[in-house]
């Protein structure tokens, strides 16, 4: 079983089409609806959980983006644990977004969760397994 | 015998440090006394400066006694948290290493492999007083009858634990780049590639061998601090290697002097003590290992004294040359350029990544520092001083130092 909480964006042109529908129906997902607007003839967007295998999931992300539907995962978040966190500065090597940065002259290992993107390359890097993936809610 | 204008022994500094009279500052703090003082009034005023580390130390590991079972067991296999550990000692004796990954770890087939848990982290989680789930396999003997021993143990009830490290505490190391078309995943961390990055992994002028580069004063027997707890020095490490290569200011241009050290394990603690999972490497454990430096005479004030810009790490590519073991230096850095986040490299500005933390690194040498302030640390008086670099013959490591 695999679920992430998802931002959808729908344009215009597709607004009128059934697609939560086939999501259920021809992939096997769940969803959990936490905030809807769509209005004719306006860009819509949903905020959901789905949830499903994650061979169904897949494909019917694949479907929403083929849709034309604009699919963003950003209720995932990096976060980093105080307690694991050394301060070694491994991080910094990958960190795309300068999110994560050296604090000169200390040499501390700064985290701005502002500048985070959430792609999640810290974590795999993290020596001490201190940045952590979780869900933000509040975003939502 | 050179003639100092200072000269102070061991046992006038422990005197003092058991008066609580001893002055003591860290190898930060000494730079600027020496500056304003010179060398000779440095060593005058300051009794010990005290150095510090904290960095991945891979030639790490445990020597664990279980106890003895009832019926009694000599253990022939091992293993704790599913980490295999060497069993080929007497009975209930196992040495844990810290890159020992977990039995079911799938490694590098996935790669670059995670290496989620293995003997770095069972010491940690021993240090902080977790449970750990032991298996004991034996062949069964006349005198040890049992075959197999299964039950959770903690570092409290293990009538003996050692962290003995054959290899920690490298003076000097690599600064690495990857110079190939694509990342890759070294004990040195991630190497983007076209030197995306540069890693390097010293405390620079806070790091104990930098000190002492000629190992005047750090020798067999030396009281350290040894991941939270006291320590000893107990012979040269492993590749102890005096005879690199050093500038004119004594201090090797590569990873040259090596310590092997030991300490109580159930005293240590696991903030100085922390299993680590290196992407697509393996595990390993990293050290946090403080040595404090007596300034017997104005020389020894003279190399405490020393500065990150006068500290200078060798380039190396682990894309290529690393892996082949052709021993090439692209150049050479100063630490100082390191910890400023950028260098330079043939035209190319490259981000420089740490590898060590300076923060704890600090926080050891101050811990220390206080330890000796308050008098609950002595110096050990070294019964035998390591080789130096006439004495020793080393045995080439085909350009490889890990």
């Amino acid at each position: 079983m695999h679920a992430e909480m998802l931002v959808l964006q729908f344009p215009r042109e597709v607004v009128d089409q059934p697609i939560i529908y086939r999501l259920v129906k021809d992939f096997a997902l769940e969803f959990n609806l936490l905030k809807a607007a769509i209005n004719p003839r306006q860009e819509g967007l949903i905020v959901m959980e789905l949830r499903g295998h994650p061979k169904d999931f897949r494909r019917g992300l694949k479907y929403l983006r083929d849709a034309g539907v604009k699919v963003r995962q950003v209720a995932r978040e990096v976060g980093r644990n105080e307690e694991r966190c050394y301060q070694c500065g491994t991080c910094t090597a990958v960190c795309p977004s300068g999110a994560l940065y050296i604090e000169r002259p200390e040499m501390a290992v700064a985290f701005d969760a502002t500048r985070c993107s959430a792609c999640e390359l810290c974590c795999q890097v993290c020596p001490a397994h201190a940045m952590e993936v979780r869900l933000n809610r509040e975003a939502v | 015998m050179a003639n100092y204008q200072v000269n102070k022994t061991y046992q006038e500094i422990n005197e003092k440090i058991k008066k609580g009279q001893a002055v003591v500052v860290t190898a930060e703090e000494i730079i600027d006394i020496v500056r304003r003082k010179g060398e000779a009034e440095a060593a005058r005023t300051v009794d010990v400066v005290t150095t510090g580390t904290f960095s991945p130390m891979c030639s790490s590991g445990a020597i664990l006694n279980f106890g003895h079972t009832k019926p009694p067991i000599k253990a022939s296999q091992a293993w704790l948290n599913n980490v295999p550990a060497y069993a080929g000692l007497a009975a209930v004796d196992v040495y844990l290493g810290a890159t020992e990954p977990a039995t079911d770890d799938p490694l590098n087939k996935v790669y670059p492999g995670e290496f989620k848990y293995g003997g770095g982290h069972v010491i940690q989680d021993l240090v902080a007083g977790k449970a750990v789930h032991l298996v004991a396999e034996a062949y069964g003997t006349d005198c040890y009858p049992n075959k197999r021993v299964e039950k959770d143990v903690t570092l409290k009830q293990l009538p003996n634990a050692v962290l003995f490290n054959p290899r920690n505490c490298y003076q000097n190391y690599n600064c690495a780049v990857n110079l190939s078309n694509r990342t890759i995943y070294t004990y040195m961390g991630p190497l983007r590639p076209r030197a995306g990055n540069a890693n390097f992994c010293t405390a620079g002028q806070l790091s104990p061998l930098f000190n002492d580069p000629y190992y005047r004063t750090i020798g067999i027997g030396t009281r350290i601090f040894l991941g939270g707890g006291v320590g000893y020095v107990c012979f040269p490490g492993t590749q102890h290697n005096p005879g690199k290569p050093r500038g004119e200011n004594g201090i090797p241009l590569g990873p040259a002097g090596t310590l092997m050290v030991l300490g109580d394990l159930k005293k240590m603690s696991a903030r100085y003590l922390v299993g680590v999972s290196l992407l697509g490497y393996g595990c390993s454990l990293t050290v946090g290992m403080g040595i404090p430096i007596p300034l017997l005479n104005e020389e020894i004030a003279h190399f405490c004294a020393v500065t990150d810009d006068q500290l200078l790490a060798p380039i190396v590519d682990y894309g290529h040359d690393y892996p082949a073991a052709t021993g090439r230096i692209l150049g050479h850095v100063s630490y100082a350029q390191l910890k400023s986040g950028k260098m330079d490299l043939d035209g190319q500005e490259i981000l420089t990544v740490p590898l060590s933390s300076l923060v704890r690194a600090r926080e050891v040498a101050q811990l220390l520092k206080e330890w000796i302030e308050k008098g609950q640390f002595l110096l050990g008086e070294p019964v035998d001083l390591l080789p130096g670099s006439e004495e020793i013959h080393c045995v080439r490591t085909a350009g490889r130092d890990s």
